[in-house]
């Protein structure tokens, strides 16, 4: 049965969530966009305190939760995990999306271990996020000489075998969170490097690294177009030892399967999704706000009329709410196929390249149709203009999407269509 | 719940729906446009598909319970084939459907049995007026109250079979209010007029018609004395046309990919240059958006949400759009083939516009 009834815990995470972002978001957005590298201690402490006493909330992968406690009675329900994930970061940015990325609880990092480590690698790692302090994760993938073509990362890890530890060496950039995972708490990140740079992808894997480890520093700090409450560091590995068993994934190189590398990008297929759902936040913010001074001005938008009849304001609303809701269907559905194991790289890539579309370009046209009001840092809407674009640059890019889009409806292989 | 599986039932009838789009539909598709005429076998075929019959109850001929989901899902596989092969499989529903959402007990009794139990017949229904900003909502065409019942003044276009249709479902603006008004075809004043040419679907034959001092009874006005609402019969409307909308873009979608995964060009297919590939991707994702965008408003109809009405004008507008984009790069896809009759998607380029445009020639 095809259905569209939001399910109750949602609405009732949504309910609580709303009065978060109105009463602990919005009143400092615009004091941490224009503040960069300070940190909303407020808003992190209350939101790991409230994730630690519920439970909920986690921005890992769901999964991790549901392990404790295999309840007889849950199981007949159907699985609505990444659905509640999405909802939350859809409101959590429509609060604002620079501080929902610095919300404590291991993110990308985290979800790299769920996705690839084992289960004692789980116990080990991911443990720390229900620690008293807030505790951050990341992914630290991107190279200055690469972003999104991953099988270029130059980051080594030799095996010393008279330790049985990796010594990492390399460059990471544009590692989000990645100075709150190392130096504002007791976190890791998950750092991409071969382990034999011969072997192209087959050679790349991916290893947990702690905070504290001597030889991994962070160097740099980015200064951004939008999300500023959100760290983007740089980070240097020197000669950086980890424990052999800190490797995710088999420490074996088969140069006639790149599995690993493939069983990495998986990931993607979860957290492209979540990364659209957040877009999706900032552009409903958008178009509410939106509406809300057209309304104050008298002006309501007549769903209904034939689009000749309707004046040019009304009909560039009506286009947003297309827009809108149509991107954020595709997120449902992505979401919901996680939910139910159904396979849907497909889907993932088509919910992120449409939100990152979708927000671009209602934030865009809100600027130029507040006029002077849009482009003030009066209201909110140059910010979230600025805050939008990310949406399609992180987490695959817009055409990285389009390409694996393509290469699916087409049924091309990375070779067939380049 | 959310959910984004149909039932089973819904699954046969796609499948067999889709069997006949593909086998029957499409294959005289070209020569319908040019000849301007469907078989009449074509559409008797398509109309044993059941798909108003099993939106009828019971107790008024058919055989189920009326689904706004169903029928999107139904009408994206007709649309798939043909627009206008599945406007005319859809026809006897302009006419019956209002009956259905909008009738009187005794309309419902009187009309409907006659429409769902028979062969396909030419059953018509008239709104579309002659003006660049035609609004359902404020006609020009005029019901007066006299004595016992309604006159009706004013001219109307794009009527389908309205030669041939023993009933014609009209509207008109009674003090302010659209309001039906069945019309039987022998009524003094209903002059049929020229046959009308257009863009695209011009395989359904369409006729303006004047109305010159109607006399109608009052027990031929939809919903009866008290007249009726027109919101359901317009979100149907909406819906329909969404619908259509996808099923034609789908096509062109498809064959477009097809077409440039076998095409060579400077030593590999022209799929597998990204100036294509992209294009391909875009239009796979438009589609799939404001599938799930009419699913929902369909949904919100089915279960009657607030807001339905709204969801149902929004998907619509999100197909009109879709089907122009979508089509319009098919054409460009195939190059100067695309601009040959002989391949479909220049005919689908022109149909493709019309989805925002013939809202009031499809219901479900």
């Amino acid at each position: 049965m095809i259905e569209f009834e939001m399910p109750k815990p949602i609405a009732q995470q949504s309910y609580v969530l709303q009065t978060v972002a109105e009463n602990m978001m919005r009143p400092v957005s615009r004091y941490f966009d224009e503040h960069e590298h300070e940190i909303p201690w407020d808003y992190i402490n209350f939101m790991h305190m409230a994730m630690r006493a519920t439970g909920a909330g986690s921005l890992a992968p769901p999964e991790r939760k549901e392990e404790p406690k295999p309840d007889e009675k849950k199981k007949e329900r159907p699985p609505i995990a990444y659905q509640m994930l999405a909802f939350m970061l859809e409101m959590l940015a429509w609060g604002d999306v620079g501080m929902y990325l610095v919300t404590p609880g291991g993110g990308l990092g985290a979800a790299a271990v769920e996705a690839a480590g084992s289960s004692e690698q789980k116990k080990k790692f991911l443990a720390r996020f229900m620690d008293e302090k807030p505790t951050f994760a990341a992914m630290a993938m991107t190279e200055p000489q690469c972003g999104s073509d991953t099988s270029a990362i130059r980051a080594t890890a030799v095996l010393d075998k008279n330790t049985n530890e990796w010594v990492l060496n390399g460059e990471k950039i544009f590692v989000t969170a990645g100075q709150k995972s190392l130096e504002e708490s007791q976190g890791f990140i998950v750092v991409w490097a071969t382990i034999d740079p011969s072997a192209g992808r087959a050679g790349m894997r991916s290893f947990v690294v702690e905070a504290g480890i001597p030889g991994c520093q962070v160097t740099k700090m980015e200064h951004k177009l939008g999300i500023r409450a959100s760290d983007t560091a740089s980070i240097v590995l020197t000669d950086c030892r980890v424990p052999f068993e800190n490797i995710l994934g088999s420490p074996e190189i088969r140069t006639d399967t790149t599995k690993g590398f493939k069983g990495a990008m998986a990931t993607f297929d979860a957290t492209r999704p979540l990364v659209a759902a957040t877009g999706i936040g900032v552009a409903r913010a958008t178009l509410e706000l939106l509406k809300q001074i057209l309304a104050e001005q008298g002006i309501h938008i007549r769903y209904g009329l034939p689009r000749q009849k309707l004046t040019n304001i009304e009909r560039e609303i009506i286009d947003m709410e297309v827009m809108l809701q149509s991107a954020w269907l595709l997120v449902i559905k992505a979401v919901w196929m996680a939910d139910n194991k159904k396979s849907n790289p497909l889907e993932a890539s088509m919910s992120k390249l449409r939100a990152g579309d979708v927000v671009t370009r209602i934030t865009q046209r809100a600027v130029e149709l507040m006029g002077p009001l849009g482009y003030s840092r009066e209201l909110l809407l140059e910010k979230w203009f600025r805050d939008a674009k990310i949406t399609d640059i992180y987490e695959g890019t817009g055409q990285i999407n389009r390409l694996i889009v393509a290469r699916n409806i087409l049924d091309y292989s990375g070779r067939e269509l380049r | 719940m959310y959910s984004f599986e149909p039932s089973e039932e819904q699954k046969m009838l796609v499948d067999a729906v889709s069997k006949y789009a593909a086998k029957d539909l499409r294959p005289k598709a070209h020569d319908a446009e040019e000849e301007c005429h469907l078989p009449e076998d074509l559409v008797e075929k398509g109309w044993e598909l059941g798909f108003l019959q099993a939106s009828i109850p019971e107790e008024y001929g058919g055989f189920g319970e009326r689904s706004a989901l169903t029928g999107v899902l139904a009408v994206e596989e007709l649309s798939y084939g043909d627009m206008a092969g599945a406007m005319a499989i859809l026809m006897p529903g302009l006419f019956a459907t209002p009956i259905l959402l909008a009738g009187t007990e005794e309309q419902k009794q009187r009309f409907l049995p006659e429409v769902v139990e028979a062969e396909w017949k030419p059953y018509s229904a008239a709104l579309i007026e002659a003006k660049f900003d035609f609004d359902p909502q404020d006609l020009m065409t005029t019901a007066k109250p006299v004595n016992g019942g309604y006159i009706l003044n004013g001219e109307k276009t794009y009527v389908p079979y309205a030669t041939d249709a023993s009933d014609i479902l009209v509207y008109a603006n009674l003090e302010g209010k659209t309001q039906g008004f069945i019309v039987p075809k022998e009524t003094p004043g209903l002059q049929i007029g020229e046959r009308q040419k257009l863009l695209g679907i011009n395989a359904l034959p369409l006729y303006s018609l004047g109305l010159n001092e109607l006399q109608i009874p009052a027990e031929n006005r939809l919903g009866g004395v008290d007249g009726h609402s027109m919101d359901d019969i317009l979100d149907a409307m909406h819906l329909a046309m969404a619908a259509l909308g996808l099923g034609l873009s789908r096509a062109a979608f498809d064959y477009a990919r097809e077409y440039a995964k076998d095409r060579d060009v400077f030593g590999v297919k022209v799929a597998q240059k990204q100036a294509i590939a992209f294009m391909l991707a875009e239009m796979a994702t438009e589609i799939e958006a404001i599938r799930l965008l009419t699913w929902e408003a369909a949904w919100m109809v089915d279960t009657a949400k607030e807001g339905a009405s709204r969801h149902a004008y929004l998907a619509h507008t999100g197909a009109a759009d879709m089907a122009m984009m979508v089509s319009d790069r098919a054409v460009q896809i195939l190059g100067g083939h695309g601009y040959i009759r002989e391949h479909p998607v220049e005919l689908w380029m022109r149909n493709g516009r019309g989805v925002a445009t013939l809202s009031g020639l499809a219901i479900l």
